[in-house]
């Protein structure tokens, strides 16, 4: 139990050899221009599988437009540069790629009139095709996706009557769902309060640890980057600065050369955390 | 589990509903008019072979089509307004107000004062118009995503540039402009079996594809990025769907000229009582335009005899608050 409690940090660094093997997505030199405005300048990266992966960086940095672009979700010069589990983007057939990835927007419209059940059926939309009847394998995940998330006793709800806490979980249901390899999430905690932000970490975590699912996001909080995740790239206007594991990223330098903070960064505890002072 | 059936029991038994009303509304419209005829009549009618007396002839030659017209038309019409919704994500979208109906309106026109000889045309001719002006719109509001007050000024300024080619014509032309202005004015006058012939299979086709994509319109409802990452191609249904769309409307154009606000109405009435779930949505919508325009058209043929106010004007009088109310609580 104790060893099932490690701490990522030491989870990932157990595992630091098998980091390198066959990544879950791989971008390399990919460019995003909108407009006038260079967005993401000649970027390189892996994301290991099997791990938890954050990007962070300040406002603006294209964090998101990584995010995006990875998934296929804005078209960028180089595409054929991306793969999803060693296959490139180009082959994948939309319901394909939704099989093996699910992505989770910052903040995704909320649907008027649909209970939690309604809305977790909908992750089933690629495996369903109008000759076949899938609704007993469909019915399967849905129970079983709704017990992983704790959202169970929420099924007959309607998606507008929940807290945003509970929403978020309901979100995570539909996206596990699909049954997918990687989870992609957008700031998946920011318009939560604490402890509800602690809430989604975990169960990422746990869904981490126990089903083997990647993970992907960015994330804003540097303590909870820190803390939760194996692997973590860092971006600023555009420009990959450094990837690797948080206890080598998360230095004081960073926060002073990204960030524009003095801060303090401690990881000789088992959870780690990063101290902020002041402005720079 | 038990709430989430009762729900799909409420949905289907609102649709039961809405079949009853139709239902009851057609017989309605087949006893009322000019001259009443009784129910029992109009069993005869209905069943035997010959037409025997004036009544008979009024129900099977004049009624009864313009019935099943009106009921075509206005299931078209709630059903392209629906789509339109949904492809366009705005609550505010109906095929006369986002131009898809004065597109098929100015085409028909055209081949109607133009090209006389070939009236057989005009229902593909309008379905043509109608997609031109959708893209139209669709391009026109299309600016980094698509913002719903965008596409109705969008609408609205493609519906009066077209609405200006069509009066354009009606003025140049004035002496072919018969027919033309007859179709225009938006009703069901006159209106019998041969243009049930040829709305018949269009409605069919439409309908059939509308309620296929159901499914699709529905992801697409929970907004374009959770709609990719769940794996629909998101373009491609906003087009293919905008095509059935204007198919949709263009048979009803095409048949009834221009009646407003029946594409508006009726799927939000539903929205209401029914929700956003299109694989039932859709079929509702069928339905109670079906209803609600042979209600009118019989309310209009009534209520001034022997002065008829053509369907489009009711709809019009009706619709027009309905949207200003839309309009106001949707900000």
């Amino acid at each position: 139990m104790d060893q099932h409690n490690s701490s990522p940090l030491t989870h990932s660094s157990e595992n630091r050899s098998t980091i390198s093997e066959s990544p879950a997505v791989t971008v390399k030199h990919v460019s995003i221009t909108l407009g006038e405005r260079q967005i993401l300048h000649d970027i390189s990266l892996a994301i290991p599988k099997g791990k938890i992966t954050t990007l962070i960086g300040p406002n603006g940095c294209g964090k998101s437009t990584l995010l995006r672009t990875m998934i296929g979700h804005i078209w960028a010069h180089g595409r054929d540069n991306i793969s999803i589990f060693d296959k490139s983007l180009n082959r994948y057939k939309a319901d394909d790629l939704a099989k093996v990835m699910a992505f989770l927007p910052q903040s995704p419209d909320i649907p008027k009139d649909m209970t939690v059940e309604e809305l977790v059926y909908c992750g089933r939309y690629p495996y369903q095709r109008w000759w076949q009847n899938t609704a007993e394998e469909d019915r399967t995940v849905v129970d079983r996706v709704l017990d992983i998330t704790k959202t169970n006793h929420l099924r007959d709800q309607l998606i507008p009557s929940l807290s945003g806490g509970e929403r978020q979980r309901v979100w995570i249901a539909m996206a596990l769902a699909q049954e997918p390899k990687l989870l992609v999430l957008d700031e998946p905690t920011t318009y939560l309060d604490i402890n509800h932000q602690l809430e989604i970490m975990e169960l990422l975590k746990r869904l981490n640890e126990e089903e083997g699912l990647t993970v992907l996001m960015v994330l804003h909080d540097l303590t909870q980057a820190l803390q939760y995740s194996d692997y973590m790239a860092v971006l600023q206007d555009g420009r990959l600065i450094t990837s690797g594991y948080p206890q080598d990223v998360m230095t004081e330098d960073l926060l002073q050369d990204v960030f524009r903070v003095h801060g303090s960064v401690d990881v000789s505890d088992k959870k780690g955390y990063v101290k902020i002072t002041g402005l720079l | 589990m038990k709430q989430v059936s009762n729900r799909k029991v409420y949905r289907f038994s609102v649709l039961i509903i809405l079949c009853a009303l139709l239902l009851g509304s057609m017989i309605i419209s087949l006893v009322f008019g000019s001259t009443s005829v009784s129910l029992v009549d109009i069993w005869h009618t209905l069943w035997s072979d010959e037409l025997t007396d004036a009544g008979a002839q009024i129900i099977w030659n004049i009624r009864l089509p313009r019935n099943i017209v009106a009921a075509l038309v206005g299931a078209c019409l709630a059903v392209s307004g629906a789509i339109l919704q949904a492809v366009m994500k705005n609550p505010l979208a109906d095929p006369q107000i986002v131009g898809v109906s004065s597109g098929a309106g100015l085409m028909g026109v055209i081949i109607l004062i133009l090209f006389p000889g070939y009236d057989y045309l005009v229902p593909m001719v309008a379905f043509l118009g109608a997609m031109g002006a959708a893209l139209m719109v669709y391009a026109l509001a299309w600016k980094n995503g698509i913002r719903p007050s965008r596409i109705i000024l969008a609408g609205v300024a493609v519906s009066a540039f077209l609405g200006s080619g069509i009066s354009a014509l009606l003025v140049f032309f004035g002496d072919r402009v018969q027919g033309a202005l007859l179709w225009m004015v938006g009703g069901l006058a006159a209106r019998s079996w041969p243009q049930v012939e040829v709305l018949f299979p269009y409605a069919m086709v439409g309908l059939a594809l509308a309620c296929l994509g159901a499914k699709r319109l529905t992801i697409l409802s929970l907004g374009d990025e959770t709609a990719k990452g769940l794996g629909l191609n998101v373009e491609q249904t906003r087009f293919s769907m905008t095509a059935v769309a204007a198919l949709l409307a263009a048979g009803a154009v095409s048949i009834a000229g221009l009646i407003g606000f029946v594409g508006l109405v009726i799927p939000h009435i539903l929205r209401l009582i029914i929700g956003n779930d299109y694989a039932y949505l859709l079929p509702g919508s069928a339905l109670l335009g079906a209803f609600v325009l042979v209600i009118s058209d019989t309310v209009g043929r009534v209520a001034m005899s022997p002065i008829e106010i053509p369907v489009g004007i009711i709809m019009a009088f009706f619709g027009a608050p309905f949207f200003l109310y839309l309009l106001r609580r949707d900000g």
